[in-house]
């Protein structure tokens, strides 16, 4: 919403400046968005006197000007045609700054002849575009600011323009009328209402108007009235000027006045013209499959029930949003039809958006018109239109009434103290509230017309905490929840996200936050990518569907940092994937990639490419550190996203899958452009199962004295059989005695033959009661090679 | 004696390695040496012979022994030295390299204001990305046809033909939080909602997801004065200056009343910000008392409880604190964005070791 000052200044009687005004408004809750003063960059400008004047002596277009200032006389070349003596000019002295040229004017020599400064045009001011002579004018005294002379003989120049932010519940601010309200209240000066008097019609209106039955909940009142012999045309300049200031294009004088009215007092309304009505006009609902071209040009197909203005021959406006082309005013209009109507808000809005038409009165319908202003927006435009067009004005057509509005609350003077927390007198908070408009009558107050976002005791209070101004605000403790120190609030989910990636970084990981939507190619080769899980409206279609997994994300980060040169990567994130689109089908995620390299190549050779192996170590550090159990599964089969043979799935039991670590697939780092082989891993953290236990307290320590024994035995295998298999099978020969199977060499081929392999393994035996003697390891291990050749097909290494 | 002696003792200092010092041992004190032999002699000598010869030899013996000890050990001595004179390192060499992992600017900004916040007694309550219109904007006093729906830049979820039901957006906000935890914990009630939240809008200073931390503190006798405290705490705590000035201003959100903008007090000193100082006021946040429809929304009594709610950009915060200047730098994974920007593992934000080193 944007106004100018002078503006402002039909409705307020203020001495406030500018800047008072600009911070009022933002602590008011109108915020300023921007203050054009076209008056600041003319501030250092003077006036001149032209004294003596002389043709340069090498120029034939020059004169040499002897110009009195009021820091004395200066010697100013100009080549204007009306330089001469004996007129008042506008003096830019050596070291300001000329907008309309964007240079600062220096003392300079033309043709051998000193020149200090300039005399300006109207462009060079940016004022106009006025550059066939400098400024003449007819009044001033040398010395005076430029400024001034403007504000006093041609103040639209120099009107600060304010343009503010309004929120959708001060449709009251969308008119100058209700700013100045706001700023009255506050006490920034006197709120002024402009004269008014009902214009009498002199004839009947040819035109009547009737509202369907089934439309009156949409437009409980329509009232207009017929003005004939008006003679349009250019607008007068003054509201040219006014429009123009506000980024309005002036169009002609009837239409201005209705963009007048939208702006001054938040009441827009339409004008006809009464010659290219046939017969009377309608409001009703749309059958549905309607097109009408609006005066945007663009042609509108209406839906079944959305309200229009019809006459004999048709639809002739988008009721409260925009006009007809057809029966739009042109400057050949003679007899005007106006229009100034109630609409429904809801109806306006839910029409406005079905048809996507953004009109000044969609916009201002949508968010509240004064119900109570109806009528005398149309005698005040109608005044208008006598005074700047002249014709004659109908008896004026209403039908309908004006909607039911009234409403009261209690003002309970204490609500401000305990909602609030500020300390104002009641006193105080009654005059606020009748300022703004607001009856009182005891402590019940009834709400103007012009306010529907006031719906109840809450509201009284913003309103007279707003005009006190929220700034005086003091802060108050909050009190403690409790009187002691304050428990912990995490919850063990949400610790087990900081943990885990805190240890990915520990591991040497970065962490990414990638977008939650992406491109539908990545999706599908990650089991997503359906169309249940596309956005309606993406903003590009790199980021329409919800991500089924990290991985997508992670290796379009890999692809673009290989291609600035980065090659060995290790990144991880921690966030939700969905596996639906309901609310709530979305699961959290750790996961993590590795490409390239550990490192950079070093003196120490102690660089290689990643292996699975690596993932393995991290995906086992994070889970130790999220609180999995030491104890799992690693099966295989897993999506088909990761390589075959190079994945492990770190599961309790074939179905609770904690995690997956592995190669992803070299198809699938392809189609995703990254240069592999990638490994990476995911963890399902919410899988993990919580502690059984509550409380800190450990286990007791069983500390064995008696010296453990280690004893190694290598077996050889088939070449498919999985290493845990031994492990476990050796692990389970006497579970008291063996603390720990270590695998520490295996050798595949070779002199084992093809197709075969040998594990060798340390068995590590902790006595509890008595030392070890030969014969017990012997049992111990007998028992070992017995298991493990059971569980394994093989045989033990000789 | 005496020539024994001054032979061993001469020998022992004179030997070039361990092997003649050995030998010498062998010769002098060894089981067959001139000093043991000596000693064997003792029995066939008289008591009064013994009584002299016996401490002589002793005394000898120890000598010897002791001459073997150190010049053993100084042989030892001399040996690592020759060897150490060899085990020369270039030790300008650069080391094994580690890779240095790190943290993203938005999981340490969240960290440090949860540990400000359960400070002050509010618990983490998180949600769904994608929600039901209800809750995004329904239950939050934003009916169908409020101009807000349409200013909120919404992004919807597909629907399939024939589901009727209005689409799920992508919450526009964590406030769905807010009503899911009225529903959920009742009142009292202290909880701070974070998490990623989309707009459709793309540009140097909108991306379309982003992160938001919503407060809301419900109880009998909350007031706005409360919630200028809290956020004075917390804009203290979090850019860890001593004094702060915030400014009110009123404003509008359908979901509070009354409501009010925030601006911090502040100064810009060659692209640099300084909090707390300066004539510049910047917005931080939205805040304001929450609705009476939004806690009957919740299933609370409003003429019970009443409070107040805030929401904040927590990238928003991040780049104010850490002078980060581009917002789509945050997710777009440059490891050197992430390397100069990110937070080291062990950088735990905590209130008594503070936040940030």
């Amino acid at each position: 919403m944007k106004f100018t000052l002078s503006w402002l200044k039909d409705h307020l009687d203020t001495d406030a400046s500018v800047d008072e005004i600009a911070e009022t408004l933002t602590d008011l809750g109108l915020e300023v968005e921007e203050i054009s003063n076209p008056g600041d960059r003319l501030k250092d400008f003077t006036l001149g006197y032209v004294k003596h004047a002389e043709k340069h002596p090498d120029a034939d277009k020059l004169r040499i000007c002897q110009v009195e200032t009021d820091e004395g006389d200066l010697q100013i070349i100009c080549g204007a045609p009306n330089a001469r003596e004996g007129i008042t000019v506008v003096v830019c002295k050596p070291g300001m700054y000329i907008p309309g040229l964007d240079i600062t004017i220096g003392v300079g020599q033309i043709r051998g002849v000193e020149s200090f400064g300039m005399m300006a045009s109207e462009r060079e001011l940016e004022l106009s575009d006025e550059h066939d002579g400098i400024i003449e004018l007819a009044s001033g005294a040398v010395g005076d600011r430029f400024v001034d002379w403007l504000e006093a003989h041609q103040p639209a120049k120099v009107d600060p323009v304010i343009e503010i932010a309004i929120t959708p519940n001060r449709p009251d601010a969308l008119g100058i009328h209700g700013i100045a309200r706001d700023l009255a209240a506050r006490g920034l000066g006197t709120l002024k209402t402009p004269e008014f008097a009902p214009v009498a019609g002199t004839f009947e209106s040819p035109i009547k108007v009737t509202i369907d039955a089934d439309t009156l909940d949409g437009c409980p009142l329509f009232t207009g009235r017929l003005i004939r012999g008006v003679k349009n045309g250019p607008s007068p300049q003054w509201l040219q000027d006014r429009l123009t200031a506000i980024g309005l294009r002036p169009i002609s004088v009837l239409v201005d006045i209705t963009n007048f009215f939208t702006y001054d007092q938040n009441r827009p309304l339409h004008v006809f013209d009464a010659a290219k009505v046939t017969g009377d006009l309608r409001v009703h609902r749309a059958a549905g499959g309607e097109v009408m071209k609006a005066l945007d040009e663009k042609d509108y197909t209406f839906a079944g029930g959305q309200m229009v203005i019809s006459d004999d021959t048709g639809i002739e406006s988008i009721a409260g949003i925009m006009g007809g082309e057809a029966s739009g005013c042109t400057d050949d209009t003679v007899d005007v039809f106006l229009e100034s109507a109630f609409w429904d808000h809801v109806q306006i809005a839910l029409t406005g958006r079905a048809l996507k038409i953004n009109s000044d009165a969609r916009y201002r319908f949508e968010r509240g018109v004064d119900p109570e202003f109806t009528i005398e927006g149309l005698h005040r435009a109608t005044q208008m239109i006598l005074d700047l067009c002249g014709g004659e004005a109908s008896e004026v057509i209403i039908a309908g009434d004006v909607p039911d509005h009234a409403r009261a609350y209690k003002l309970d003077a204490e609500r401000v103290q305990s909602l609030v927390g500020m300390d104002i007198p009641e006193s105080d908070q009654r005059q606020t509230l009748t300022r703004l408009g607001f009856r009182l009558e005891g402590n019940m107050a009834h709400v103007p017309s012009w306010r529907p976002d006031v719906q109840g005791e809450a509201d009284l209070v913003e309103e007279v905490a707003r005009i006190a101004s929220l700034t005086k605000l003091q802060g108050k403790p909050l009190p403690r929840v409790t009187d002691g120190i304050p428990k912990a609030v995490m919850t063990p989910q949400q610790r087990r996200q900081q943990m885990a990636r805190r240890t990915a970084a520990s591991l040497g990981y970065n962490e990414v936050v990638s977008y939650t939507f992406i491109d539908q190619a990545s999706a599908a080769l990650f089991g997503g990518g359906e169309d249940a899980a596309m956005l309606a409206n993406p903003i590009s279609s790199e980021m329409s569907h919800m991500r089924p997994a990290l991985l997508p994300g992670l290796l379009q980060a890999a692809a673009r940092n290989q291609a600035r040169g980065f090659m060995d990567l290790a990144f991880f994130e921690v966030g939700p994937a969905f596996h639906g689109v309901e609310p709530g089908e979305q699961h959290n995620l750790i996961s993590g990639i590795l490409v390239g390299n550990t490192g950079p190549k070093d003196v120490h050779g102690a660089a290689r490419g990643v292996d699975t192996f690596d993932a393995k170590a991290d995906i086992e550090a994070i889970l130790a550190a999220i609180g999995a159990p030491a104890k799992v599964q690693i099966l295989r089969g897993a999506q088909s996203w990761w390589h075959p043979g190079r994945h492990g799935k770190i599961c309790l039991g074939p179905k609770k899958v904690l995690g997956i670590f592995g190669e992803l697939h070299p198809k699938v780092i392809n189609a995703m452009g990254v240069k592999g082989p990638v490994v990476g891993f995911t963890i399902w953290p919410d899988e993990v199962p919580l502690p059984r236990k509550s409380g800190a307290t450990r286990a007791a320590l069983g500390q064995r004295d008696l010296q453990a024994v280690e004893r190694d035995f290598a077996f050889v295998v088939d070449a498919e059989v999985e290493a845990l298999t031994l492990v476990n099978a050796a692990s389970g020969a006497d579970k008291a005695l063996i603390t720990e199977v270590r695998i520490f060499d295996e050798f595949i081929g070779g002199s084992l033959g093809e197709g075969k392999k040998s594990l060798a393994f340390t068995v590590r035996l902790q006595p509890s009661d008595k030392t070890l003697k030969e014969k017990d390891i012997e049992a111990v291990s007998a028992k070992i090679i017995a298991k493990v050749t059971k569980a394994t097909g093989g045989t033990l290494r000789g | 004696m005496d020539d024994l002696k001054a032979k061993y003792l001469s020998d022992i200092a004179n030997a070039g390695d361990e092997n003649a010092l050995e030998a010498i041992r062998l010769s002098a004190v060894g089981k067959k040496g001139e000093v043991s032999l000596k000693m064997r002699e003792l029995g066939k000598m008289t008591p009064e012979e013994r009584q002299v010869a016996g401490p002589a030899l002793n005394a000898l013996k120890d000598e010897i022994n002791s001459a073997l000890a150190a010049k053993k050990a100084g042989l030892a001595d001399a040996a690592l030295d020759e060897r150490l004179r060899t085990e020369w390192l270039d030790v300008t060499l650069p080391t094994r390299p580690s890779r240095q992992g790190s943290l993203h600017p938005i999981s340490q900004a969240s960290e440090e204001l949860t540990a400000i916040f359960a400070e002050l007694g509010f618990s983490v309550a998180e949600g769904a990305r994608i929600e039901t219109d209800w809750y995004n904007f329904d239950a939050l006093n934003i009916p169908g046809h409020h101009p807000a729906r349409a200013e909120m830049d919404t992004f919807y979820m597909h629907r399939a033909a024939g589901d009727e039901r209005p689409p799920h957006v992508l919450r526009t906000h964590t406030s769905p939080v807010q009503i899911q935890s009225m529903e959920k914990m009742g009142a009292p009630l202290r909880v701070i909602c974070p998490g990623g939240v989309y707009r459709a809008d793309y540009d140097q200073t909108h991306t379309p997801m982003f992160h938001q931390v919503e407060g809301l503190a419900l109880d009998k006798d909350i007031s706005m004065a409360n919630l200028k405290w809290v956020l004075e705490e917390f804009v203290k705590s979090f850019f860890e200056v001593d004094d702060v000035e915030l400014r009110f201003r009123a404003s509008h959100f359908p979901f509070t009343e009354p409501s009010a903008e925030v601006d911090i007090r502040c100064s810009w000193d060659n692209g640099q910000l300084k909090i707390g100082e300066g004539d510049d006021w910047m917005e931080i946040l939205g805040s304001g008392m929450v609705h009476p429809k939004v806690i009957a929304a919740g299933g609370i009594d409003p003429d019970i409880y009443q409070g107040f709610a805030f929401g904040i950009g927590i990238d928003r915060l991040a780049m104010l604190k850490y002078g980060i200047p581009d917002l789509r730098a945050f997710f777009d994974s440059d490891l050197r964005w992430l390397r100069h920007y990110g937070f080291q593992c062990l950088d735990v934000p905590t209130l008594h070791g503070g936040l940030s080193r």
